[in-house]
């Protein structure tokens, strides 16, 4: 069996465009929550002074991430940050003196067991690259006595339009790559990594198949491309033939998913102790004239990567975060980047505007052929329609990943993906 | 701009679109309507054009009634007239022509909802609505290639009937019978171009054809005859590929066809009337719901809950 998807534009303009730094910015605004899971505290207060990789965020909780420093400079306001999930949260706004001086708390973490290497991954601050931002500490930290893993999935599909942020991970820093999954795996126990790229990217999958030649505990999985083959649940079909199945975790089905560029992180992290305190995106959109990848300071505004990709506010009509198919509308251009952007793009009004008929359902089933995981998209719209709970349980909407891909092809311009979530918010009320 | 849009993901859209998808549909339908005017003369093309305009101002008049917006843009009128002026007789007069338009677009698609939820094919129900209405009329045949002035419909039998027709006369449609269902050559070019744009499913033709030349060979008809005569190539690749009142899955559209190929079969060769697929189409179009609740996908990773539950129960 192969799961459905779509064949999209790849866009992906930047492929070839080395990451540059960023000029380092006047300040920047460090929200609280840049992860899946409970939110930090602050750990200062206006007007103290903080060097790069300092811990400014912490809790207790366990579902959550340490949240440090981007700059040095003197914490100028701690204010309320609207998040685009719609909660609050504080975010601290630090100016900077321009001098970058490094933590004193910065240290090469010592590792020797699967517990101090998954305390370290856990001060480093790390959270899934690729997006949804799960807490990586977590993720590693299986019962493996209770649920065995086998196989470690690296995600390196990168599906959305556009984006080649995770790309230029596996050319620039190949190295970081293999050693992270080899860390990952021997601390973790993991007897299998497979490294999968979609197939528009041949020569990464050409160095990839190179380096990991003689290897036989590490396989690079060649993927078709088509859209969404970097989700999670696909992404892990792919590479082993086991479905995660409705509620599950990959772990019950032995596996851990992991993104390349997170792969990356965990390996530096453990050579210098430098914390996630910037990131790698892509910036690209037809209202950006020189479309880059660079490496930005977490906390850094969107309006300053606009100016560097030479686009002007003026002529944004639509900026996202993340790519076209399951990218979220940013409202503000003083947005902060956060752990979790791998990519911000700028459209202007003629690329934005959707100018589109929407009609009637006219049952063509083209959404039913695109949903990966084999949902009815159209019965789905009429039963939320209808409110109609029981039904909704029934047609499985849970199992939605919001991939958006029924809404693309609707030749009836059906808002169908938004519907889902709609409809899955129903259900948890 | 002064304000960011903000919408809710995916913020591309595929170029596909209801007008272009009924578009391709007239288009697919052209070979059809050229072969019907070489056929059976200008008043052919009138007849196809009266259908068309008339279902197009049917439609737009329920706009205006039922204070709904233009939908006349969509292309789907225009497509159900075109189609239902292919079902017809060269002789039949204009005012009947109309009111099969009326019967189909404001009794069988706009009361029911418009686009997408009428449970028939409204093009079916209009040529059956008329069918049974003025029995002569519909079936009063005319030669084709006839001069204009010896133009004259008779009763007499067509091909499906005296069974007298030469495979090459049937395939490319130099038969009596309805102004689009004769020339196999142009529908199946129509047809073919439709699956080769990804329009429709070559599953549901496929599958009605197939059954019908199944049937016919175990009912010791000739089933090559079968296939080319009557209105089945017509039926089978327009009409029980309609989106609206057809299943949606792929084991869906099989079953729909194999269903509509026997009930053809049945009544062609049991049934008092000599054609049996509009009938066919009409009754699968009524069963299509159930179609597809039986061949509704299970979702990939779905548990099945009440089977465990069930057990659960029991133990």
């Amino acid at each position: 069996m192969r799961l459905n998807g779509i064949v999209l534009a790849h866009n992906k303009n930047t492929a070839d465009n080395p990451t540059v730094p960023v000029p380092l910015p006047e300040s920047v605004k460090i929200p609280m929550s840049q992860h899946m899971g409970v939110p930090c505290q602050p750990l200062v207060k206006v007007g103290d002074e903080v060097k790069v990789g300092q811990k400014i965020g912490d809790t207790d909780a366990v579902m959550s991430a340490p949240i440090h420093s981007s700059v040095s400079g003197t914490v100028a306001a701690i204010e309320d940050f609207l998040l685009a999930n719609g909660k609050v949260c504080k975010a601290v706004v630090i100016k900077s003196d321009g001098k970058q001086k490094m933590s004193e708390e910065i240290y090469r973490p010592v590792v020797n067991s699967t517990e101090s290497f998954i305390n370290a991954v856990k001060e480093s601050g790390c959270c899934g690259l690729g997006g949804a931002g799960f807490p990586t500490h977590i993720k590693l930290r299986v019962d493996t006595k209770v649920t065995p893993i086998d196989s470690l999935v690296i995600n390196a599909a990168e599906c959305e339009p556009y984006i080649t942020s995770d790309y230029r991970e596996l050319v620039e820093a190949p190295d970081d790559v293999l050693d992270g999954i080899d860390k990952v795996m021997k601390y973790i126990g993991i007897a299998h990594a497979y490294i999968c790229i979609e197939d528009n990217k041949p020569q990464a999958i050409a160095d990839m198949t190179r380096r990991t030649s003689m290897r036989d505990n590490i396989t690079v999985v060649k993927l078709k491309s088509s859209y969404p083959q970097g989700a999670e649940k696909v992404v892990a079909y792919s590479a082993t033939g086991r479905i995660i199945g409705e509620g599950e975790l990959p772990a019950y089905k032995g596996i851990i998913v992991m993104n390349v560029s997170t792969a990356g992180f965990i390996s530096r992290y453990l050579k210098t102790g430098i914390p996630l305190v910037e990131r790698r995106l892509t910036l690209d959109g037809d209202a950006f004239r020189t479309p880059c990848n660079v490496k930005a300071p977490i906390g850094i505004s969107v309006r300053e990567l606009i100016k560097f990709a030479d686009g002007s506010p003026d002529s944004i009509a639509k900026l996202l975060s993340g790519g076209p198919m399951m990218g979220m509308c940013l409202y503000d251009f003083d947005t902060p980047v956060m752990k979790t952007n791998n990519a911000i793009l700028g459209f202007t009004e003629k690329a934005a505007v959707r100018k589109e008929v929407k009609t009637a359902c006219i049952r063509c089933g083209r959404c039913v052929r695109a949903c990966p995981v084999k949902l009815m998209p159209t019965e789905l719209e009429k039963a939320y329609d209808a409110r109609d709970v029981d039904r909704l349980k029934k047609l499985k909407v849970n199992l939605c990943m919001n991939c958006g891909s029924c809404s693309y092809v609707c030749p009836a311009k059906r808002d169908l993906a938004e519907k889902n979530q709609l409809a899955k918010e129903l259900l948890r009320q | 701009m002064d304000k960011l849009i903000v919408s809710p993901s995916p913020h591309i859209r595929a170029a596909a679109a209801t007008s272009k998808i009924m578009g391709n549909v007239l288009i697919a339908l052209l070979p059809a309507v050229i072969a019907a005017t070489l056929l059976f003369g200008g008043r052919a093309l009138i007849l196809v054009g009266v259908c068309t305009g008339s279902a197009i101002i049917w439609e737009r008049l329920c706009n205006i009634v039922m204070k709904r917006p233009d939908t006349t843009g969509d292309l789907s009128a225009a497509v159900t007239g075109m189609i239902l002026a292919l079902n017809l007789p060269r002789s039949l007069p204009y005012w009947m022509a109309i009111l099969g338009t009326f019967v189909a677009i404001v009794i069988v698609k706009q009361l029911f909802g418009g686009l997408g939820n009428n449970f028939a094919n409204p093009a079916i129900v209009g040529r059956i609505v008329l069918f049974l209405s003025f029995p002569s009329a519909m079936t009063a045949w005319t030669d084709p290639f006839l001069q204009p002035q010896v133009y004259d419909a008779t009763t007499t039998a067509t091909p499906l009937v005296s069974k007298a027709a030469s495979y090459s006369d049937l395939f490319l449609g130099t038969v009596r019978g309805c102004l689009g269902e004769t020339c196999a050559f142009a529908l199946l070019l129509g047809g073919l171009y439709l699956i080769a744009m990804k329009i429709i499913s070559p599953a549901t033709p496929v599958a009605f054809i197939g059954t019908v030349a199944a049937f016919s060979w175990l009912a010791g008809e000739d089933p090559l005859y079968q296939v080319l005569s009557g209105g089945l190539m017509l039926g089978a690749l327009f009409m029980a590929t309609d989106y609206v009142t057809t299943p949606v899955t792929t084991l869906g559209k099989v079953m729909f066809g194999l269903g509509c190929g026997i009930i053809t079969c049945v009544i062609r060769f049991y049934g008092s009337y000599p054609e049996g697929v509009s009938f066919s189409i009409l009754l699968m179009n009524i069963v299509t719901p159930y179609i597809d609740m039986l061949t509704g996908a299970r979702p990939v990773g779905a548990k099945k809950k009440e089977k465990k539950a069930a057990k659960e129960a029991a133990a």
